[in-house]
């Protein structure tokens, strides 16, 4: 009884969840983004090799359903989590001022990822389906042209713009989110905690920033 | 300086509340927060109309009583300090200031600004403290040897003084700084070790019971905590409270 409060009931222990799915969720944009820099610096085919790859390899099948998992629940523990703040200040005060002692990254971070939810929906319909259940035309090398749908999805400056708001509104949750989860776990120290910190605001900067760099280069780029 | 104040008015935890105007004339930059709140009770008193219920006791920023949201923040926009030792030279004269209760539904509204915080009792009920009987032969304190630093950062977390500007200022009227600070003075030092794990469970989950909101890790709380107590001791509780849930 202990042990399954700690772990599920608590509100402490909700927090464990977000901030562990939150930071395994992490390791899943840096290898998607490798993946993607292969828009930019390779070819269509080497897009494509990486996209089958990624849908075929065994282990990264377990690890997808890993992730799906980890989705959901940073989703529904968010949402619940947002709800029960809501719940403890039912007379809102007539003013307050948020941005005199907190960054605005830590004070919007459920509607930053209500928002990066909805991305992650739209995101999922245009490739992540077309990928696993549309019909898509093959490459040279007899894999699925998933290539072919990115850019012309980025192409479309609409589509673009949406990727790129998107991305920095991942970007802000990121900028909050990593040092959160640390601090959330309780892994804080006097010498490693600044650091975190920095290279956590950075990765979020690196990370969005470059996801958010390759519409736009479909966009300019005369190449493609 | 002549100020324009914005009160909430609140008969008691049912009725719904509203804001009141009133205009305070010649108000001395040197007075505190609450003797300019005195001076407006007097006036309302001489008006016939009746005075401004607010909490305060010591006046000297020890008791943690005078909880007052103003203009925004927690105790105003001074830092580190309760509303007694805020001081009117913080304003300009002309200015129109809100005078606000703690809002949370962990603190209902008495009264005007006066809330109730036994939540807060009754989460120290739950665990805030060691079962020893300290009546009779008391081993000397200096017997148990405690590292300078343990030993300075359980007196910093003891320093709260439980006002509740951190419930107040946190965006999800969350006690985590007051809980953890609670949980830290005693998980610091070797009398608290016997029950840190019942302890840490049973406070957090008083805190849940009494419908308090979930930490952001905004670190607005420590801002605007006046003893200046740190989030250190938040992360702390999170890994005692995630110990005791896993080990014991």
């Amino acid at each position: 009884m202990t042990l399954k409060r700690g772990l599920f009931g608590s509100s402490l222990a909700r927090k464990y969840w977000m901030a562990l799915t939150g930071l395994f969720l992490i390791s899943f944009l840096v290898i998607h983004l490798v993946g993607n820099l292969t828009i930019v610096i390779g070819t269509a085919d080497d897009f494509n090799a990486y996209a089958a790859f990624m849908t075929s390899f065994p282990p990264i099948k377990i690890i997808s359903y890993l992730l799906y998992a980890s989705i959901l629940l940073h989703a529904v523990d968010g949402i619940v989590l947002a709800r029960q703040n809501r719940a403890a200040r039912p007379v809102g005060y007539g003013e307050y001022r948020g941005s005199a002692n907190a960054g605005w990254a830590s004070r919007n971070m459920a509607l930053l990822g209500i928002f990066t939810l909805l991305f992650l929906l739209v995101h999922m319909k245009s490739f992540w389906f077309e990928m696993h259940f549309g019909s898509l035309p093959l490459d040279a090398n007899g894999n699925k042209d998933l290539f072919g749908i990115t850019v012309a999805a980025f192409e479309q400056v609409w589509y673009s713009a949406f990727y790129v708001v998107a991305m920095v509104s991942l970007g802000f949750h990121l900028w909050h989110g990593v040092e959160s989860a640390f601090q959330t776990m309780g892994w804080t120290h006097p010498t490693y905690t600044p650091v975190v910190q920095i290279a956590g605001r950075t990765l979020a900067v690196v990370l969005c920033g470059a996801f958010a760099m390759i519409p736009l280069y479909v966009l300019i780029s005369p190449n493609i | 300086m002549n100020l324009t104040l914005k009160v909430w008015r609140q008969k008691n935890a049912k009725e719904t509340g509203s804001f009141a105007t009133y205009q305070v004339r010649d108000i001395s930059p040197d007075m505190s927060f609450l003797e300019m709140m005195d001076v407006l009770n007097e006036q309302l008193i001489s008006q016939g109309t009746e005075s401004v219920v607010f909490d305060h006791d010591c006046r000297e920023g020890i008791c943690g009583m005078c909880s007052m949201f103003i203009n925004g923040e927690a105790h105003g926009p001074d830092r580190g300090v309760t509303t007694c030792q805020l001081h009117m030279r913080k304003f300009k004269d002309g200015d129109t200031i809100t005078v606000e209760p703690w809002r949370a539904k962990a603190f209902p509204v008495v009264r005007d600004l006066m809330v109730d915080r036994s939540s807060f009792d009754r989460i120290i009920q739950a665990g805030g403290f060691i079962s020893v009987n300290t009546m009779g032969n008391l081993p000397d304190a200096n017997a148990t040897p405690i590292e300078k630093h343990d030993a300075d950062a359980a007196f910093d977390a003891a320093t709260c003084i439980g006002c509740g500007a951190c419930v107040a200022t946190c965006k999800n009227a969350s006690a985590m700084l007051f809980v953890s600070a609670k949980v830290s003075q005693f998980a610091l030092l070797p009398q608290g070790q016997v029950e840190a794990a019942d302890r840490v469970r049973n406070m957090v989950n008083q805190m849940d019971l009494e419908g308090f909101g979930n930490c952001t890790n905004t670190g607005a709380c420590e801002v605007e905590c006046p003893k200046g107590i740190s989030i250190e001791n938040i992360a702390r509780m999170n890994r005692e409270y995630l110990k005791a849930s896993l080990i014991s």
